[in-house]
């Protein structure tokens, strides 16, 4: 079967403004890759660049056998950010069904099918009694939730995430995970830029960025104490019984990398 | 019944402005909602100033002025879209510039032949009242026109408004559905000159949409509040305009203004009322 994404010595970024130089990953059907870095380390570049919003700087990427941005029915992507304004007047299902669009195209009207896959995808998020709600009435984890439903909805064969689990409450994030395993499971591949590490640890393959590569491998391989204090320069280690042997990250503000210990339940 | 519906039936001037106006109003509904939407005003206002030196020139030489329009209208969109593609900085101090030069470049074109002066006042304001029937054929191919393509163009213009970026993304190039929204906009402000004029068309584009900004919950539903507010301000600015002798075209604006605003207060209050009532903590979702 055809790789999911092909990368060899790519660089991304912009036109006389490099951001990664020489990222070298295949990520087959069915697997997955987590994007690991800071804020402008490269992460969302990559992405926009496989989805084709951004042309390679130089090097070969191949998505789903064809040029980025060939196969819009068969890759969705779900951005950090959206240019909507604040009064378009849109409800939770209308968003939901903006994924099959592609499928549809200009003329063919939505099938039985089709609205079945919004309503499950729906449910799936949790989102299903919010359907008619308009969006611009929902807090911003239930949003993230709607637009999480969409790319669900989607049925795609590459799922591009970019900071999926931002505003997510606890079961928000709980049904964010199954219902990713469960395209996995189906047979589509994932890459997901993301800030945690307890979730980027359970990746196939994690590719950690600093505006180069810092290193690219399994999970437990890659995530080590030393490399993430590379790539972010400040370490907090959560010790509250909910998040135990959890690793959260943050941007170092200044002077010299940092581990913090956090949130000792036996202290208070 | 007689105040509010013999002048239409005994008179054919007011009976064709109502025609043109509800015209004008169903082009102005559609594509004002993707005008408000996307923030296009100011290309609706930069097509409203633009059209003025191409009709006066078009005049100048014994053109129909429709045809000057819609040069103007090309000339302005080409300026703006270089404008705003070539300049990373703030860009509405040049477009603002191009605007009031095309506005004055018009005037002095206008001044320039002394036998058309009083047209500027025509151009500018519209003569709702003196529409003919070759204006009013062209109108509906219009209106037409604008209606079936957004039609087609429905899910692109969707996820742009949504956002540019998944437009592209879902395989509908979001460059090439901008350019079909913005020859939608100058096709609706150069067919609406000869109706509301240049300046109050930009009226239309805005206010009724608008106000179903307001209201709707969906983009079809706002389309339709538009629809019924532009056409229900044009009957009753007529209506005015006949019984106490106003300007036609300006009178429909104001009405459809009137809307918006009490409208929007009316909303504006019923939302702080019921955030006043709401309470602040375990307030659940919805």
């Amino acid at each position: 079967m055809t790789d999911a994404v092909v990368a060899s010595g790519l660089s991304i970024g912009y036109p006389g403004d490099v951001v990664v130089d020489g990222i070298d990953v295949r990520v087959r059907m069915a697997t997955s890759l987590a994007l690991v870095g800071t804020n402008g380390s490269g992460k969302s570049t990559l992405l926009r660049t496989i989805v084709g919003l951004l042309r390679p700087v130089s090097g070969s990427l191949r998505v789903l056998g064809a040029t980025p941005g060939a196969s819009p029915r068969r890759v969705a992507y779900l951005a950090q950010s959206r240019a909507s304004s604040f009064i378009l007047p849109l409800r939770a299902i209308d968003v939901v069904r903006m994924a099959r669009f592609p499928h549809l195209g200009l003329w063919r009207r939505a099938s039985a099918e089709d609205e079945a896959l919004v309503a499950q995808a729906m449910v799936t998020m949790g989102v299903e009694d919010l359907a008619e709600a308009p969006v611009r009435s929902l807090s911003g984890g239930q949003r993230q939730r709607v637009y999480l439903a969409q790319v669900l909805a989607h049925r795609a064969d590459l799922i591009l995430l970019d900071e999926p689990n931002a505003g997510l409450d606890a079961g928000g994030y709980e049904r964010y995970l199954q219902a990713f395993a469960g395209e996995l499971h189906r047979g589509a591949a994932l890459v997901t830029a993301t800030h945690d590490i307890r979730e980027a640890i359970e990746y196939d393959q994690v590719l950690l960025l600093a505006r180069r590569v810092i290193a690219l491998g399994r999970g437990d391989e890659v995530l080590t104490p030393d490399r993430l204090m590379e790539t972010f320069g400040i370490l907090i280690r959560d010790r509250h019984a909910e998040h135990a042997g959890r690793f959260t990250v943050a941007e170092p503000t200044r002077g010299a990398p940092q581990v913090i210990d956090i949130g000792d339940p036996d202290s208070d | 019944m007689g105040p509010f519906i013999d002048p239409f039936l005994d008179n054919g001037f007011m009976l064709r402005a109502l025609l043109a106006g509800v015209l004008v109003s169903i082009a102005c509904s559609v594509v004002g909602t993707f005008v408000v939407l996307r923030g296009l005003a100011f290309i609706g206002d930069a097509l409203a100033h633009g059209v003025l030196p191409g009709i006066a020139a078009a005049l100048l030489i014994g053109l129909p002025g429709i045809v000057g329009a819609a040069a103007g209208a090309l000339a302005m969109i080409g300026g703006v879209t270089l404008i705003t593609s070539r300049s990373r900085l703030s860009s509405d101090t040049a477009i603002g510039l191009l605007f009031v030069s095309m506005l004055a470049l018009g005037v002095v074109i206008v001044s320039r032949s002394n036998t058309f002066t009083g047209d500027l006042v025509t151009i500018l304001f519209g003569q709702v009242l003196g529409t003919s029937v070759g204006s009013l054929v062209i109108q509906v191919i219009a209106t037409a026109v604008v209606v079936v393509v957004a039609g087609i163009c429905a899910r692109p213009f969707l996820l742009l408004s949504f956002d540019p970026e998944q437009a592209d993304v879902a395989g509908f190039p979001s460059r090439r559905y901008h350019a079909i929204m913005l020859l939608l906009v100058a096709l609706t402000v150069v067919v609406s000159f000869q109706t509301v004029g240049t300046l109050l068309v930009f009226g239309m584009l805005l206010a009724p949409a608008s106000t179903g900004a307001l209201l709707a919950h969906r983009v079809s539903t706002m389309m339709l509040i538009a629809c019924v507010v532009g056409a229900l301000s044009c009957y009753v600015g007529l209506l005015l305009s006949y019984w106490l002798d106003l300007a036609g075209g300006a009178s429909m604006v104001l009405v459809a203004t009137c809307v918006f605003f009490v409208v929007f207060v009316s909303v504006s209050w019923r939302e702080a009322r019921r955030a006043a009532r709401r309470p602040v903590v375990g307030s659940t979702a919805r």
